[in-house]
């Protein structure tokens, strides 16, 4: 009996607080972000514990929590007290504004480059020696190559796989859209599995031995070529991607509510100084500043890169692509 | 009975006398024997070698490493703490529902004992969902939850809550049974001859079932700490917060910590050896007791 | 008061049936009951055109194919190991049976997660056990044989456990007084001792069948996970949830819950079979 009411009385006091709140009475961060960042914000998260602590003299740590980034933004919406999302898109984040109005619509003009302070791309990784010669998007097409790539309904990396896909299948066919689709529907019909998120599909390919390409984030196929498994996979660069600006961004209603703006914030400008972007092009990322990328020249490919603008930004090409009915949904049908 | 030997039947002639064929040929006995027992090897002993010699393969310094990072003592208290409440929380349900259902009569019996049993068999990732469904934003009571700054899902209580419903029926299930083969002869003798309710409960009727409810304790508590699949439908993958040790094994597998998360996996296993060796040990103490017991 | 509703009792002279009732039922009702009604009543929220989409989808019914049938296979092939097992441990005397007869509860004390990466360690294409088969052209991770790898060991205990009380409680007169009317110890093993635990061993199938068609921990490090191939109904209903797609994730998980139901009901009845077995 009173080991119930003991029981009771702990399970009380944890359902009535913010779980943040009750373990620890130092500042702490929840930062909602999408799946290949791990390694990035763990060690982030460490630098500006250290730099927050010499500014402020106060301890603060940063939680983590990683899932697809379409995922997360819904799981913000409903409920997830995220102080800042660290997303794949800014689409994700929009979706944070309107539905829940957690924060405000032109969230997006708050932070220098489009609150991006690092970009990326999509490239492809294959197995060692390239034995099904997959140097470019066509050959993603090509009868017997299996590719791997996550779900745009959950991963924004897949997303962003799909809009450079679409980008050069629109080039390649003189923007004739019905061409494009053909073509894009080829390349998801040699897909046998999409996981949930980017860091998921890469898992597939890389651990689980599915597939011959993956359509990856620059970062993720850089860090399983360069640190994870060099002897095993090897990175192509397409003709043409796209360039990839994962967005941050501060959860307005959950700061204000916390009391942890001051430290949101603070958390996000140190992603733009100089040991933030050292730090993101440490992960593989493209830093904003050039300086950064000095320690590693020949790290990221030139290529040519199409912007999201080119497609009428993601608010349209969310709504012709990836809504319910949308060309994907028409393009990909599982399991037949 | 226990006797293997061949036996003779003295009442036949002596060319009809042959062994009488009680237990299987030496062959037989062999082969069978070695069927079984490289089944086990090769099902229960082999993933256990595995999951040790993986977790060591990087070095015991780099095991350490893996185990006294923050995340992962995060991880440990967790999973603790969540066995710490759900185990006795089943316990309690499981000694009041099998005395209701083993010591009266009444209608609807058997549809009481399916509800209880029915988180068992239904999926564990169903037995997260359901709480989404009534506790999650979208749910049915979320926007009372959210009104009063209460959180169930993505944060602790609802990790709890989930394994509540898995393991729910592990007691019930051990000691029902077990309480309808003693009928309620004991009760009624302690009661006749003037024990409480509570005095029957605590002297006579607990002291019956222990080995039931030690069992049903041990499958509780083992389901409770290695829980998967419904708390990663509610946890809300925050790492150091609601990631109990499996869902923090699947994070570390995900960002190709393989070493570190056959490390977290050894200390479950061992959690899990911890308990099948503590049910031998009282059993065997049991059985040498009632073995002493029955030469006096 | 929900005592006394439900009093078409018997009169007993053993006190408690309202508290133990009373607390049974809220209990039941607060975590079982109400949130698996929330479920059905989201269910047909969803209408009847979602969920004929749902049901008749070709990937909804690719992962009923795999869940049920690789389950039933694994259960199968549980039954003839465990009886074996089962058998071995009752009646033969050899070095070390009481710690593997100890070890038989493992897989119910080791969570799903560990048993998952750890049989993916050892049947992947470069795994302890992966590699030899691989050069046989035997691929057991990442494919329905591995979910079904991963099923087998979690079901192992049930049959095991369900056969060995029978057998413990065997009475073996009836064997002897076979043997002595002439039979062939097969003839007495298939017409004397096998039939009495025919019960133990459906029950013990039963359950290591149900347990298998919603194991997900264990399965989702081994299996593909491809859709149409190695694609369980547990993970289909956790893609359907990060889609945020409730009203597909809940019609399945309906689907899921009235087959689980019925599976309980046939496990009930066996386990009352088998105790009349016993008893009578």
């Amino acid at each position: 009996m009173r080991g119930l009411a003991l029981a009771g009385v702990v399970a009380a006091m944890f359902a009535c607080c913010n779980p943040l709140d009750v373990v620890h009475a130092d500042t702490t961060l929840l930062n909602a972000s999408y799946e290949p960042t791990r390694r990035f914000y763990s060690d982030l998260n460490k630098a500006f514990a250290a730099r927050w602590q010499a500014d402020q003299g106060e301890k603060i740590t940063v939680y983590q929590s990683h899932a697809g980034s379409g995922a997360q933004a819904r799981s913000v919406s409903f409920g997830l007290e995220a102080d800042v999302v660290t997303l794949a898109l800014a689409y994700d984040i929009d979706a944070i504004a309107e539905r829940a109005k957690l924060l405000p619509r032109d969230w997006q003009k708050r932070l220098p480059n489009n609150s991006a302070p690092y970009t990326s791309t999509i490239v492809f990784l294959v197995r060692k020696g390239n034995p099904k010669q997959v140097r470019d998007w066509p050959d993603l097409a090509r009868e017997g190559v299996s590719v791997v790539t996550p779900n745009p309904k959950t991963s924004g990396g897949a997303r962003w796989n799909y809009m450079a896909a679409w980008g050069y299948a629109l080039r390649l066919h003189d923007n004739d859209e019905e061409q494009a689709r053909e073509l894009l529907a080829r390349i998801y019909r040699n897909a046998p599995v999409l996981d949930t998120g980017s860091r998921g599909a890469t898992i597939t390919f890389t651990r689980r031995g599915i597939g011959d390409v993956l359509i990856a984030w620059e970062n993720e196929a850089l860090l399983v070529a360069r640190e994870i498994s060099s002897a095993d996979f090897e990175v192509v660069v397409p003709s043409v991607s796209i360039l990839a600006e994962p967005p941050v961004a501060v959860v307005d209603k959950v700061v204000d509510k916390r009391g942890t703006r001051k430290a949101a914030e603070a958390y996000l400008n140190f992603l733009y100084t100089p040991e933030g972007q050292q730090l993101a092009a440490t992960h593989y990322y493209r830093p904003r500043m050039r300086e950064a990328t000095e320690g590693y020249p020949d790290r990221f490919a030139k290529l040519e890169l199409k912007n999201i603008e080119d497609f009428g930004g993601w608010a349209q090409a969310y709504t012709t692509h990836f809504a319910d009915g949308g060309v994907f949904d028409r393009i990909y049908r599982p399991g037949s | 009975m226990v006797d293997h030997a061949p036996s003779f039947d003295a009442s036949l002639p002596q060319a009809a006398r042959r062994p009488l064929p009680l237990t299987e040929s030496a062959g037989a006995r062999t082969a069978l024997i070695t069927v079984a027992l490289g089944f086990l090897l090769l099902f229960l002993l082999l993933p256990l070698i595995v999951v040790f010699a993986e977790a060591l393969r990087l070095g015991l310094g780099s095991y350490w490493a893996a185990i006294g990072e923050p995340e992962a003592l995060a991880a440990i208290r967790l999973t603790l703490l969540t066995a710490l409440i759900v185990v006795p929380l089943n316990a309690i349900f499981g000694i009041a529902a099998a005395w209701a259902i083993t010591k009266f009569q009444f209608a609807g019996k058997n549809l009481l004992i399916t509800l209880v049993d029915l988180p068992f068999s239904v999926s564990p990732v169903i037995g997260g969902m359901v709480f989404v469904l009534l506790f999650g934003l979208q749910g049915v009571l979320g926007p009372w939850l959210a009104a009063h700054d209460i959180h169930i899902i993505f944060a602790i209580p609802g990790v709890i809550i989930a394994t509540l419903f898995v393991t729910l029926p592990f007691v019930a299930r051990e000691l029902i049974p077990l309480m309808q083969k003693q009928g309620t002869e004991y009760e009624e003798a302690a009661l006749m001859l003037g024990a409480s309710g509570w005095q029957t409960l605590f002297r006579v009727t607990l002291p019956n079932i222990r080995w039931g409810l030690l069992y049903g304790l041990l499958l509780c508590n083992g389901r409770a700490i290695g829980e998967f699949g419904a708390v990663a439908v509610v946890s809300g993958h925050i790492v150091g917060l609601t990631t109990t040790m499996p869902l923090y094994i699947e994070v570390l597998y995900n960002d190709f910590n393989f070493a570190a998360a056959f490390a977290v996996a050894s200390l479950l296993t061992l959690m899990a050896f911890a308990t099948l060796i503590l049910r031998a040990i009282l059993e065997w103490r049991a059985a040498r007791l009632l073995a002493r017991s029955r030469l006096h | 008061m929900i005592g006394g509703a439900i009093a078409i009792r018997q009169r007993s002279i053993v006190p408690g049936f309202g508290l133990s009732l009373g607390v049974t039922l809220s209990y039941l009702g607060l975590i079982v009951i109400i949130p698996l009604c929330v479920l059905l009543l989201k269910t047909s929220d969803a209408g009847w055109a979602k969920i004929w989409m749902e049901l008749s989808s070709l990937r909804t019914l690719a992962a009923f194919r795999v869940s049920f049938g690789v389950a039933f296979l694994a259960a199968a092939f549980n039954t003839v190991f465990g009886c074996i097992v089962a058998w071995v441990l009752v009646r033969y005397q050899f070095f070390g049976r009481r710690l593997i007869d100890a070890m038989i509860d493992l897989p119910f004390a080791l969570p799903t997660a560990v048993a998952g990466i750890s049989l993916t360690q050892i049947y992947a294409g470069n795994g302890w056990l992966g590699a030899a088969l691989a050069t046989a052209g035997i691929k057991v991770a990442f494919t329905p044989l591995g979910i079904l790898v991963a099923l087998a060991f979690v079901g192992l205990p049930f049959v095991v456990r369900t056969v060995q009380p029978v057998l413990q409680d065997f009475d073996r007169e009836t064997e002897e007084a076979g043997a002595l009317l002439g039979a062939s110890r097969w003839n007495i093993l298939r017409r004397v001792v096998f039939p009495p635990l025919v019960p133990a061993v459906m029950t013990g199938f039963t359950l290591a069948f149900a347990r298998g068609i919603g194991e997900y921990g264990s399965v989702i490090f081994i299996a593909g996970n491809m859709p149409g191939y190695s694609e369980i109904v547990p993970l289909l209903i956790v893609i359907k949830l990060e889609q945020f797609d409730y009203a597909g994730a809940t019609v399945i998980a309906s689907l899921m819950l009235v087959a689980s139901f019925i599976l309980l009901l046939a496990i009930n009845l066996l386990q009352a079979w088998t105790r009349r077995q016993q008893g009578g």
